[in-house]
């Protein structure tokens, strides 16, 4: 267990991190979720002992991590945003390094064997670091924060340079890691967020302005609710009939047309799915839809809505 | 602590620059040695101002060995690893230090071929060497060198450029020495005593007349101790921000 109390960090005289606190339990996966310069990366390097807090705790099972930092780091497994490579090793001498380092009990040919197959690198064991690709590069970093079995794992920024598909590998990895560590990973993508972990905390100029669980945050984010739709038909009249539709908050078309078709932008409130309802009433009047796909909320209009709805308690919630 | 030392004699010895360091000053000393015995106007076996070349050469390639050493972590980030990890940074700074200090240990150990024709050609010398003085001049040497290492790994950690890290330690080094040849130019009596007592050099000439002089020993084995605890303090300084 994390517990994180009103930890704040100073450069200069800026707070990176202003006065945080939140309490992570065993097996949970939390993505910290915020635009560049939020304050992630100060967080984690202090939940990992490379930066020490201007103020405020941090213990880990009970422990402050300065009490006993050689014990506490045991239990972290860390990726900072850029991989901590040696570039002229090569990737077994690396994690064999790492191994040494980490003082680590278990036996190394056997415990560096299955992480490498756990994050597909053992056909690359014997190639030197600098001449592997970013995500390759990038797996070895998380080999290497997987030696030692650490109860906690911490992820800087994991996915940045990676390619879609490495991407999608990735996400897989940080699930099944989910099922026997805690995780903490942080990016300024939403979506990744909602796809691997169980709960976000949403950071902003150095304050954690949201703390919920996945399932929940699409109510409090609530525009969550957009699709776009092509449709074959006369604009100004599937636009008022798209408006009619009851819950639609707003129907907006960019003009441009392809045949005799136009691309809409739908927002819609509360939970029942208008796909259906439109699908029928579009059907009735012979207005075929061609195409259609959901449109992800953006980070930005997350922090629109997150201050919006702060400002609607009256005041900041951190 | 042994992890980042075998990672440090893997770094010096798959990269050219433990090769680099052996090789140069191993051809400078033995063209110094050259010079001051046998090729000398007045040939003799006196090994005495052969050293003192020595204390001056290492002012120049000790640096080398010591610039990367936590400059190079810095740069490529490969410090939030170490400091990360299970290892106190005292642990690293003597690791690093250690692997340093067993190079040019090593270097001391193949510059000895260098005597092999003195002790070889004793005849045709006027006189012997002399055993107490030479070993008195390798065991200065190596203390020197200690500190000089010890100097270079506190100069590393003050930035991530290593070339800005080596100037930084033959400044230092060059201030430390020449204390000694300032102190014959000033008229000072409290100056004097305060500029003997820290000056690298001064420590040094007892040790080339083969006496062992016990304060000399505890002078450079501290100054080591002062310099790599500094490294560590810079470390913990700069974590607090």
């Amino acid at each position: 267990m994390i517990e994180v109390n009103s930890l704040s960090r100073r450069f200069g005289n800026n707070y990176a991190v202003d006065d945080v606190s939140f309490l992570i339990g065993d097996g949970e996966v939390v993505g910290l979720l915020g635009p560049n310069g939020a304050g992630k990366s100060t967080t984690m390097n202090m939940l990992t002992g490379y930066l020490s807090p201007t103020s405020g705790e941090i213990k880990i099972d009970g422990v402050d991590i300065f009490d006993d930092p050689q014990a506490s780091r045991k239990k972290i497994g860390f990726l900072p945003e850029q991989p901590p490579l040696y570039m002229d090793m090569t990737v077994w001498e690396y994690l064999s390094f790492v191994h040494e380092l980490k003082l680590c009990e278990f036996n190394k040919r056997e415990h560096l064997g299955e992480i490498m197959g756990l994050v597909k690198i053992t056909d690359v064991r014997d190639k030197l670091i600098k001449n592997l690709s970013k995500g390759f590069k990038q797996r070895v970093g998380i080999a290497g924060a997987l030696i030692g079995n650490p109860r906690i794992i911490i992820l800087d920024e994991p996915t940045v340079g990676l390619s879609p598909e490495q991407v999608i590998e990735f996400r897989s990895l940080v699930r099944s890691l989910g099922k026997k560590h805690t995780v903490i990973l942080s990016t300024h993508i939403l979506s990744e967020v909602q796809a691997v972990c169980s709960r976000i905390l949403v950071m902003n100029q150095g304050k954690i302005i949201a703390d919920q669980p996945t399932a929940s945050f699409k109510q409090v984010v609530g525009q969550n609710n957009r699709f776009q739709v092509k449709i074959a038909g006369p604009q100004k009249e599937v636009q008022n009939l798209l408006r009619a539709i009851h819950s639609v908050k707003s129907v907006t078309c960019d003009g441009y047309r392809d045949g005799d078709a136009y691309t809409y932008v739908v927002d819609y409130t509360g939970s029942v799915d208008i796909r259906k309802m439109m699908f029928n009433e579009l059907a009735k009047r012979g207005w075929p839809i061609l195409a259609m796909e959901g449109v992800e909320t953006t980070l930005e209009d997350v922090f629109v809505q997150l201050i919006k709805n702060a400002e609607g308690n009256g005041g900041a919630k951190c | 602590m042994l992890a980042i030392y075998k990672k440090e004699m893997r770094t010096y010895f798959t990269t050219p620059l433990g090769y680099i360091f052996l090789a140069v000053a191993l051809c400078v000393s033995a063209f110094a040695f050259a010079l001051t015995t046998y090729y000398s106007s007045d040939p003799t076996s006196n090994t005495t101002s052969y050293f003192t070349i020595m204390i001056f050469l290492m002012v120049i390639f000790l640096p080398i060995l010591t610039m990367r050493s936590f400059s190079e972590e810095r740069r490529t980030k490969t410090d939030q690893l170490l400091f990360t990890s299970p290892v106190s940074i005292a642990g690293l700074v003597i690791g690093k230090f250690l692997s340093a200090l067993t190079v040019f240990l090593m270097y001391v150990a193949l510059s000895l071929f260098n005597l092999i024709p003195i002790y070889a050609n004793v005849a045709q010398n006027a006189n012997e060497p002399n055993a107490t003085i030479i070993i008195g001049n390798i065991m200065a040497l190596i203390l020197v060198g200690s500190c000089f290492i010890a100097i270079g790994i506190f100069a590393s950690t003050l930035t991530e450029n290593s070339a800005v890290s080596m100037i930084i330690t033959i400044g230092i080094l060059i201030v430390l020495l020449f204390i000694y040849f300032i102190n014959m130019l000033i008229d000072l009596p409290v100056l004097e005593v305060v500029f003997e007592w820290i000056s690298i050099y001064g420590r040094f000439t007892s040790f080339t007349y083969g006496i062992f002089d016990i304060a000399s020993l505890i002078y450079y084995l501290s100054l080591t101790g002062i310099f790599l605890f500094l490294s560590e303090r810079i470390f913990q300084v700069r974590r607090l921000g």
